[in-house]
């Protein structure tokens, strides 16, 4: 979910909700249907906003009986701290981190590996797989594998990877790049981005060998009910919660 | 019924309060010694590392006060973990309620991967913590070591290798996985602990 001003943006179409743009009550309905893990991310980066957001992480911690996931806006061990305290199980660093490796290090130290998600965002170019800076607008020198590697050994508890090239498309998860991550590195690579049929969930596991797979829109649009989603996995043979 | 929680330095302390508050409980945080003796039941969470928070126990004396309780207690993993009689984490003594020592876990494969993060479901339930408990159940974990299969295990776990998903020995109860964070079924887990 992403979040401004402690609403819920990106639309969302459910009949059952009595406030659709408040994130707890979209969190307590996607944990009633089954989801395993929620992620919460802060898109404004105003200090006003950053306020809004604790508390709404608060509510959150108070009302959600699953593990959720918090990022956005994350630049130093304080913004941690302070998260944490309002009750999110783990925190999702990005562009903080990549321009300060150090602070998956102080995280994993302070709090504990299980604590650090390091998000990436990545974009296939000539040179092969490239980091961006800023929800993917600033390009950088960095190779993807060897920035999660990087992350991995510097405690990261989870890699949480988002090809732009497949983001927001619906064409499936980058299963080759999630492969390859997978091979590398001994944290859970959780997929993010690509989702658009259920075909593709499976795919990620099975192709991607990812350890999660992350969606939004076809959760807020209802186009994939989570029941359903989980069943089918199931009928596929991966292991998941019921 | 009065709750209390053992306040001392680790983490998900009021990810535990809010659990108590949905299964409509308002649980006490507290290192005070008479309001703990005094609790209906005891709850000792943890998230941490076994080394620094045993140290911090002992200084306070809430190490000796924890043994001696004798209502219905329940730890949490960490809890749970320095309930044993030794950790391999910083090698550590611990507790000593339940004589078994808690190992690090050690990856066969490359897909087995520590720490163990996720849900996973628990086994061989035999306690009233798990009442009404009809399939497998799948709740959450976040560790890096376990408590081998023993005597006072009454759920297990495979992951990497069977451990102990749960301890029971007289008014002690412990779950190396987190009913706080587990939905639905942890929420049980809790209410059939304040049954107990």
């Amino acid at each position: 979910m992403d979040i401004a001003n402690g609403r819920t943006v990106k639309g969302t179409n459910f009949v059952n909700l009595r406030d659709a743009g408040d994130p707890v009550e979209l969190g307590k309905l996607y944990s009633m249907q089954g989801a395993d893990e929620l992620v919460f991310l802060d898109i404004t980066a105003s200090h006003e906003g950053r306020k809004t957001f604790t508390e709404l992480v608060e509510r959150i911690a108070a009302e959600i009986s699953i593990p959720f996931t918090v990022g956005g806006g994350i630049h130093e061990l304080s913004d941690v701290e302070r998260l944490l305290k309002a009750g999110a199980d783990k925190v999702s660093v990005n562009s903080a981190a990549l321009k300060r490796p150090e602070l998956i290090t102080e995280i994993a130290d302070n709090f504990g590996s299980q604590v650090c998600v390091v998000a990436i965002d990545g974009k296939q170019t000539e040179d092969g797989w490239k980091c961006f800076l800023n929800g993917g607008r600033i390009p950088t020198d960095r190779g993807l594998f060897e920035w999660a590697k990087e992350a991995n050994d510097r405690g990261a508890g989870e890699i949480l990877f988002t090809s732009m090239d497949h983001d927001g498309v619906k064409n499936g998860y980058p299963n080759e790049a999630l492969r390859k991550l997978s091979e590398i590195l001994t944290i859970p690579v959780i997929a993010s981005g690509g989702a658009g049929k259920m075909e593709h969930f499976r795919d990620a596991f099975i192709e991607g060998n990812a350890d999660a797979a992350l969606a939004a829109s076809v959760f807020h649009f209802s186009e994939i009910p989570i029941p359903e989603l989980k069943q089918y996995l199931c009928s596929e043979n991966i292991p998941i919660r019921l | 019924m009065k709750v209390a929680i053992v306040k001392y330095n680790a983490g998900n302390i009021h990810s535990v309060m809010h659990a108590l508050k949905r299964v409509g409980v308002d649980g006490i945080l507290t290192d005070n010694f008479e309001e703990l003796k005094s609790a209906d039941k005891v709850i000792f969470p943890g998230v941490g590392e076994a080394g620094t928070t045993m140290k911090y126990l002992q200084e306070r004396n809430l190490d000796k006060l924890i043994k001696d309780l004798k209502q219905p207690v329940i730890g949490i993993c960490l809890g749970q973990q320095l309930m044993c009689s030794r950790s391999e984490e910083g090698d550590t003594d611990c507790l000593g309620i339940f004589d078994v020592p808690v190992l690090k876990f050690q990856p066969q494969r490359h897909e087995d991967k520590v720490p163990h993060i996720g849900w996973n479901t628990i086994d061989n339930c035999k306690s009233n913590l798990f009442k009404g408990f009809d399939k497998s159940e799948f709740v959450y974990f976040v560790h890096s070591f376990y408590v081998p299969v023993c005597e006072w295990t009454i759920a297990e776990t495979d992951y990497i290798n069977p451990f102990s998903a749960s301890l029971h020995k007289d008014n002690f109860y412990a779950t190396q996985f987190h009913p706080e964070k587990s939905g639905s079924t942890g929420e049980r887990i809790l209410k059939n602990f304040l049954d107990i």
